[in-house]
C-alpha cells in the first residue's frame, strides 16, 4: 500500500489553493489585499501558484497609511514587477487629504482605525466583490470564530452572530448586490506554520524580518523604530538595539522583539520558544478588550 | 502504531502530520476548561494571553484563573458566559499539529456541532463523572457517528467528585459500550478518566487514579492512527476552474485545476468527464513546481487531458472503469440550519462539490429524535436543528457517491434563493 500521507503544510497549501480558486470562481471581481507583512507575502506565493501558468487572476490591492518602512516598498515593488502582478493603492494619506477620514489626534494616535474607511472606499470604488486577506484564526480571540468566506452587508460590517456554517470544503459566496465578502485562505494557519512554510518554500522576506541594528525607542513597553514617522518624545532615550519584527504593520504601532535570529531557522527556533503572541506588541490590539472585534464589525480586515 | 509517530519525529517539524478533533459538550461538564487545560499545558497559550485573562477573571471576580475564558472569543460570549459559535483552536507538539474545531452542545447548538465535526477525524466526548450518560451524550455521539468521525474519545470528566472511583468510571463505559452498539460508522472507542479542572489525566498522568494504565489524553491525541483522512480507492477531481495563460510560451496550456476529491491521478490514465462522458487520457498533472507522477487526496493541481474537449467548473474527471453513476434523485440524511422551516417540494440552490444546480424536495421520509435515536414519521416540517431524510429532485445530473464512500462527494448544501443563507448539510445516502 504506497504512502499517501500528506504533512500538515502541504494540507495547508492545498486548502489555501482550493480557496483561492474558489474565490475566483465564485466572485466576479476579488482582490487580493497586500500590506508588506509576511501572511499577504505568504498569500500571494500561493495565488502565483494556485493559477500557474497563467497570472493570478485578480490585483493586489494595497491599503497604504503612508506610514511605512522603506524596506517594505521596495520589496513590494520587486515583488509586482517579477510576478507580473497589478498593483492598486489605496492610500489613506490621500483620503485624508481628501477629507474621507479625519486623522487621530493625542500622543497615542495612529492611522490603524483610518484603514478601515479607506479600504471600504477602495472596494466600492474598484467595484471588488471579495477581498482576500492574510487574517488567521490563531491570531487574535475575534478571529477564532472567523469563517473562510466572511460575509459582509453593504456598509461592510461583519455580523459575528449571524454567520453562515462552512462545512465540508463548500463555501457559500452568494450575496445581494453591494454586499461583499473577505475571503481568509490561512484561516487553519498558525504563525508558526507561516514561518514553517516560508522555510520549506525558501521564501525570501523583507530584511525587516531578521534580526539586525536599529535606533529604537520604548514607548508603553513597546520596542519602536526611530523613522521619519516615529520621533522620541520627551524622556524617551534612542538607543541602538538588536531587534526584528513578527509582524508587518504601520511604522508608528508595530512593535520589534530584541532578538538575534537573522536566519530563518533561527527565526523558526525563536517563535517556537516565544511567550507572547505576536499581536503581543501590536498598539492597536491593546487599545481595549474586544478592540479586534470592534474593528472586524465596523469592516477591518 | 507507535512506529508511526516515532518516524514522524524524527523526520522533523516540517514533516508532521494533522488531526483534526471535535469537542461536545455542555455549559458545566468542562469542556472549555479541558480545551484550556489541553492548551494551557502543552504550552500553546501565550503570555500576553494568559496576562489578558487573569485580568477578565479577576474583574469578573471568579476565583481562579478562568481557562474557559479562552475559548469564549466574542463580547457577547464573554457576557452571557456562554460559547455560540464553532470556534478553532490550534496547537502544536512536535508529534502532530492539532485543530479543535470546539462546539457548544446545546440542542439549539445541533448545526454548530454538525458543522465541527464535518472536518474531524476524532471527537471527543465529555461525560460528567457524577451525571453518567445522559441525553445529551447521546445526542453528541449521533452527530459524530452521522458525519462519519470514526474516532471517539469518551472522557469522563469530573473524576475528583466520584472520588477517582474506579467502580464508576467502568460503570458509565459499560453504559456508553451498550449505547454504542448502535453506531455503525465508529470504529474505535477510547474511555479515559480525567479531572479538567485539575488536570489529572489530560497532559499529565493523574496519581489519584493508579488504577487507569492507559495514556493521558494529551498523548492518546498525540498517537491514535487515524490513517489518511481520504478516500484513496475511486478517483475523483471536480474541476474549479480552467487555467488559460494565453501566453507565448503556454499558448495552447489548457489545465483543469482542483482539489482530488478521491483516488489516485496519474499521466496517461483513461478518465471520462462528468456529466458529457467524453472519454480522454490524462496528458499532465501540473503544478508551479512541475510535473508529477501522480497526484492523490487531498492535493490540488492543474489537469491537462490528451484532447480538446469543453470542461468548465462543475465538471468532474473520473476513471473510466470507476464512475459515479449520475443522478438527479438524491437520497440524504439532512440537517436543517434556518429558522425559517424547509418547505415541503420547496426549491433551493443545491452546492454539491464546485457544482451548484436547483433541486426541489421531493419527499421527506423521516426526522429522527436526536436524544432518543428513535425515527420520527408523522411530522415533516424540518425546523432548525433537525435532522432526518429526505429525497431531492436536482435540475442537472450530480455525480454523486454515497456519504459512506467519500466525505467530499457524499455531501452538499442547500442554499435559500433569496436570502443566499445557507440552510441544510446534506449527506448522500
Amino acid at each position: 500500500m504506497p504512502d499517501y500521507n500528506v504533512n500538515h503544510l502541504k494540507q495547508l497549501e492545498s486548502e489555501a489553493i482550493y480557496i483561492l480558486r474558489e474565490t475566483a470562481a465564485q466572485f466576479e471581481r476579488p482582490a487580493l489585499l497586500f500590506s508588506g507583512g509576511k501572511d499577504s507575502i505568504v498569500m500571494t506565493h500561493l495565488a502565483y501558484k494556485a493559477f500557474w501558468p497563467a497570472k493570478m487572476p485578480f490585483p493586489l490591492l494595497h491599503v497604504d497609511t503612508g506610514h511605512n518602512f522603506p524596506e517594505t516598498l521596495v520589496y513590494r515593488d520587486d515583488m509586482v514587477a517579477k510576478l507580473g502582478l497589478d498593483l492598486k493603492v489605496a492610500s489613506v494619506q490621500k483620503a485624508i487629504d481628501d477629507g474621507r477620514v479625519v486623522e487621530e489626534k493625542g500622543a497615542n494616535a495612529s492611522r490603524n482605525v483610518l484603514q478601515i474607511q479607506t479600504l471600504l472606499d477602495a472596494l466600492e470604488e474598484g467595484q471588488y466583490d471579495a477581498a482576500l486577506g492574510g487574517g488567521r484564526r490563531d491570531e487574535e480571540k475575534a478571529r477564532a470564530k472567523e469563517r473562510f468566506f466572511s460575509h459582509r452587508d453593504e456598509f461592510g460590517q461583519w455580523d459575528p452572530k449571524n454567520q453562515r456554517p462552512e462545512l465540508w470544503n463548500l463555501f457559500n459566496g452568494r450575496m445581494q448586490p453591494g454586499e461583499n465578502f473577505r475571503v481568509f485562505p490561512l484561516s487553519n494557519w498558525t504563525e508558526m506554520d507561516v514561518w514553517q512554510y516560508m522555510k520549506y518554500e525558501n521564501i525570501v522576506l523583507p530584511s525587516l524580518y531578521y534580526a539586525h541594528e536599529r535606533d529604537v525607542v520604548v514607548r508603553n513597553g513597546t520596542i519602536l523604530a526611530v523613522s521619519e514617522f516615529v520621533q522620541p518624545r520627551d524622556g524617551e532615550v534612542v538607543e541602538k538595539k538588536q531587534i526584528r519584527f513578527r509582524t508587518m504593520g504601520d511604522a508608528t504601532i508595530t512593535g520589534a522583539v530584541l532578538s538575534d535570529a537573522d536566519t530563518m531557522d533561527k527565526i523558526i527556533d525563536e517563535v517556537a520558544a516565544a511567550r507572547e503572541t505576536e499581536r503581543g506588541n501590536r498598539a492597536d490590539d491593546k487599545r481595549s478588550e474586544s478592540a479586534m472585534e470592534d474593528r472586524k464589525k465596523a469592516g477591518y480586515f | 502504531m507507535s512506529q508511526e509517530t516515532s518516524s514522524s519525529a524524527e523526520k522533523g517539524y516540517l514533516d508532521m502530520d494533522m488531526l483534526r478533533f471535535t469537542t461536545a459538550g455542555s455549559v458545566d461538564d468542562g469542556k472549555s476548561t479541558l480545551i484550556g487545560r489541553l492548551l494551557y499545558d502543552s504550552k500553546a497559550i501565550f503570555e500576553d494571553q494568559l496576562d489578558a485573562i487573569e485580568r477578565s477573571s479577576k474583574q469578573r471576580g471568579d476565583e481562579n484563573m478562568n481557562l474557559a475564558l479562552l475559548t469564549d472569543g466574542l463580547k457577547s460570549e464573554r457576557e452571557q458566559g456562554i460559547t455560540i459559535d464553532v470556534a478553532y483552536r490550534y496547537f502544536a507538539t512536535p508529534r502532530r499539529k492539532f485543530i479543535i474545531a470546539d462546539t457548544p452542545g446545546h440542542v439549539q447548538y445541533t448545526r454548530n456541532m454538525v458543522t465541527g465535526a464535518s472536518t474531524a477525524n476524532l471527537a471527543i466526548i465529555l461525560v460528567d463523572a457524577r451525571k453518567g450518560v445522559i441525553e445529551q451524550t447521546s445526542r453528541h455521539s449521533f452527530i459524530a457517528n452521522l458525519l462519519r468521525i470514526q474516532h471517539v474519545v469518551v472522557a469522563v470528566n469530573k473524576m475528583d467528585l466520584v472520588d477517582w472511583s474506579e467502580d464508576r468510571f467502568n460503570e458509565i463505559k459499560e453504559e456508553y459500550t451498550k449505547f454504542a452498539s448502535r453506531l455503525d460508522n465508529i470504529v474505535e472507542i477510547s474511555f479515559l478518566p480525567i479531572s479538567a479542572l485539575l488536570g489529572d489525566n489530560v497532559v499529565d498522568t493523574s496519581e489519584n487514579m493508579p488504577w487507569f494504565k492507559g495514556p493521558t489524553l494529551l498523548y492518546h491525541l498525540e498517537t491514535v492512527y487515524i490513517g489518511p483522512d481520504s478516500n484513496h480507492v475511486d478517483a475523483r477531481f471536480p474541476v474549479q476552474w480552467v487555467i488559460r495563460p494565453h501566453s507565448d510560451e503556454y499558448h495552447d496550456f489548457r489545465g483543469y485545476a482542483g482539489r482530488v476529491a478521491g483516488g489516485v491521478f496519474k499521466p496517461g490514465d483513461d478518465v471520462v468527464v462528468m456529466p458529457s462522458g467524453f472519454n480522454a487520457k490524462v496528458k499532465a498533472i501540473h503544478t508551479a513546481e512541475g510535473e508529477l507522477d501522480e497526484v492523490f487526496a487531498p492535493l490540488s493541481a492543474a489537469i491537462t487531458l490528451d484532447r480538446e474537449i469543453d470542461i468548465g467548473r462543475g465538471d468532474m474527471i473520473v476513471k473510466q472503469n470507476n464512475a459515479p453513476e449520475p443522478t438527479q434523485d438524491i437520497d440524504a440524511m439532512i440537517c436543517w440550519f434556518s429558522e425559517k422551516p424547509l418547505k415541503p417540494r420547496g426549491k433551493y440552490i443545491i452546492r454539491h462539490t464546485t457544482k451548484e444546480t436547483q433541486a426541489v424536495v421531493r419527499d421527506v421520509k423521516y426526522k429522527v429524535d436526536i436524544n432518543t435515536l428513535h425515527k420520527v414519521e408523522d411530522d415533516s416540517e424540518f425546523r432548525l436543528n433537525d435532522i432526518g431524510r429526505i429525497v431531492l429532485r436536482t435540475a442537472a445530473p450530480l455525480g454523486a457517491d454515497s456519504y459512506k464512500k467519500n466525505r467530499v462527494t457524499g455531501s452538499f448544501v442547500l442554499i435559500d434563493n433569496f436570502t443566499n443563507e445557507t440552510v441544510a448539510a446534506g449527506m448522500v445516502r
